[in-house]
């Protein structure tokens, strides 16, 4: 453990990713994700690794591509504008198999949008974002050290499982200044990239290695997003993670991820003041949906989001239809008040 | 009985997919060759574009990366940033380099990324079926410029290595041809001094090189060839552009 220290989310963020051994970073300036490339901008040639400020996030996530085939860690930060723009090269990386760490310190979107924080893009990290048949593996902290310590276990998942993996934070979690300490070091065994690029004459066996994900066999190319489709599967099962907020005896549960779930927290205190029997689920992982968390017996579930409503469906999803899930929402960069969220839990449960 | 010529080492012994009389393969025995005679086959990373070379990393008996449309020059970038002492260079055509992956050519020429970029000119978009390229000639017919390339609708073609002379961080640009064997013989000495640029760590370094498509200009091999000179070397700037030594 290293010692106490006050930072700002994003630099936390970006600290964590050198301690993590992190050795290489691509990215282009956005609010509110700015931080991160200005901290590695001089942070990371210090720690013996090598930072480009790319033209564009474009280029930026296929620098990122080259990087992780040659099997060193890697990573590229942005905004959600900007997360649009990399979604060909995620695609590209999760067909070649390539470990990789995104940020995305989320903003209201569509379009420009707003540079409040926002989770509208919960879709775009969650279903795919870029085409055809892959998954990303997305973490979203709701503290500042827990997005220090997420950095650090997405170097780890992305290494174990050969993928992308996204922390998926917003402009609140990004700007605000919180108490960090980094833990020391990874207590994986982790494979060793025996299909990274180094030079022919550097691998073992003589062999040269190719990284691609062009198919023109059809058959082969079935047999490989089989492949894809069996790891996804062994993600869903081992790596679903959650919190839960009194959760023990609790009637009604609010759902929220990041920030929502932490403004949930204190929506309960103020419930259970009252006599109401009120939790949270608050998803860390969300792919792989934390499924396994829902398997409760409630009244009723309220998820809340900074968006339209988008996890809802996963919610849903898992919860089946025995149990009513309602949904409040802020949008544009607005956040609900704790005592927002418990008139919500009243009027959708009837419980005035 | 004295062997004078040996296929390559720098090629692997997968066959190739170009259509007969493409000149893609002429272009790929040359830089195997150089690879090999220079002995940098086992330090050597390539990136592959998508295009018709999009399979090449089956071809150049190196380790390989392929790249999506247009970023090679990119991917090259992050490669070269992670393993400083290899070399690194990428292949691509001219849909792939002077159209979607502009900016990332331009720009690594800018950073004077030390990475080599062997750039294919066959004025069409070959494997996509001979759609109109950003190199295509004004008045070429193409599948997208059916009545010929319009000057006031499609504009000018672009002339990527004069472009990219102007650029400070570019130390190395040459532009040749391989319709000939003189020219092969002057294509390969660009391609030689762009490898020395990047091994000198002098900067980025680029070759044109004007290419056939005799499928996609509807040509027979021999038609194509005389195609190319008649029209795309008295239209593109040749020669050596910009040296160091
Ligand atoms: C993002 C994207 N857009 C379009 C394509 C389709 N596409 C594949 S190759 C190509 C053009 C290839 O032409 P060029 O780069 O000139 O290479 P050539 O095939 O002539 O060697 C296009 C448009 C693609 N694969 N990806
Ligand atoms: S389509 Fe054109 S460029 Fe492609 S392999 Fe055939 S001749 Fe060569």
């Amino acid at each position: 453990m290293g010692k106490k220290q006050l930072m700002k989310g994003n630099e936390a963020i970006a600290e964590a990713a050198v301690q993590a051994g992190c050795k290489t970073y691509f990215g282009y300036p956005i609010t509110p994700a700015s931080e991160v490339i200005e901290y590695l901008s001089w942070r990371l040639s210090e720690a013996g690794g090598e930072f480009v400020q790319a033209e564009s996030e474009v280029a930026a996530i296929n620098m990122v591509q080259g990087s992780a085939a040659c099997g060193v860690r890697t990573m590229t930060g942005t905004s959600s504008p900007g997360m649009s723009l990399k979604q060909e090269g995620i695609s590209y990386i999760a067909a070649n198999e390539l470990p990789c760490v995104l940020i995305n310190v989320q903003r209201g979107g569509p379009g420009l949008g707003g540079l409040g924080p926002a989770q509208g893009d919960y879709f775009q990290a969650v279903k795919g974002g870029g085409h055809g048949d892959y998954r990303t593996i997305v973490l979203a902290p709701s503290t500042v050290q827990e997005a220090a310590d997420l950095v650090m276990e997405a170097f780890d998942l992305a290494d174990l499982y050969c993928n992308p993996v996204m922390v998926l934070t917003d402009g609140i979690l990004g700007q605000m200044m919180e108490v960090v300490q980094f833990k020391s070091g990874t207590q994986r065994e982790l494979p060793v990239k025996d299909w990274a690029v180094k030079g022919s004459a550097e691998h073992a066996d003589g062999q040269r290695r190719i990284v691609t994900s062009y198919y023109l066999d059809s058959e082969k190319f079935e047999k490989f997003v089989k492949h894809l489709g069996e790891k996804y599967a062994q993600i869903q099962k081992a790596e679903q993670r959650w919190e839960e907020y009194l959760t023990d005896d609790a009637e009604y549960l609010i759902v929220g991820f990041g920030t929502c779930g932490r403004i949930a927290k204190s929506t309960v205190q103020m419930a259970r003041k009252e006599g109401i029997k009120l939790g949270v689920i608050r998803p860390i992982s969300l792919w792989p949906f934390p499924v396994e968390a829902f398997a409760k017996d409630v009244k009723g579930y309220l998820t809340v989001e900074l968006s339209l409503g988008q996890m809802i469906e996963d919610v849903k999803l898992a919860v089946g239809d025995t149990t009513p899930v309602e949904f409040y929402g802020r949008q544009g960069g607005m956040v609900p008040t704790p005592e927002e969220l418990l008139e919500q839990v009243k009027e959708k449960f009837d419980l005035k | 009985m004295n062997k004078v010529f040996d296929k390559t080492k720098g090629l692997t012994d997968v066959k190739t997919h170009y259509c007969p009389g493409c000149t893609h393969g002429i272009i790929h025995r040359i830089i195997g060759e150089i690879l090999e005679e220079k002995n940098l086959l086992g330090q050597t990373i390539g990136v592959t574009p998508v295009g018709c070379a999009g399979f090449a990393e089956r071809y150049f008996n190196c380790d390989m990366v392929g790249a999506a449309h247009g970023r090679a020059s990119a991917v090259a970038t992050g490669v070269k940033r992670s393993l400083s002492d290899k070399v690194v260079f990428t292949y691509q055509g001219d849909g792939d380099l002077a159209s979607i992956g502009t900016a990332e050519a331009i720009h690594s020429a800018a950073r004077g990324e030390l990475i080599t970029v062997i750039f294919v000119n066959n004025a069409i978009y070959g494997m996509t079926g001979g759609q109109m390229a950003p190199t295509t000639l004004p008045e070429q017919k193409t599948s997208t410029s059916p009545h010929g390339r319009s000057i006031e609708k499609a504009g000018f073609p672009l002339d990527m290595p004069k472009i990219l002379s102007q650029i400070e961080g570019a130390a190395y640009i040459a532009s040749g041809s391989v319709d000939s064997p003189k020219s092969i013989i002057q294509a390969k000495k660009y391609i030689e001094k762009a490898f020395d640029t990047q091994l000198a760590g002098k900067g980025f370094s680029f070759v044109s090189l004007l290419s056939t498509c005799p499928t996609n200009w509807g040509l027979s091999p021999r038609d194509a060839i005389n195609w190319l000179q008649e029209n795309m070397i008295p239209y593109y700037t040749l020669g050596e552009l910009k040296t160091w030594k």
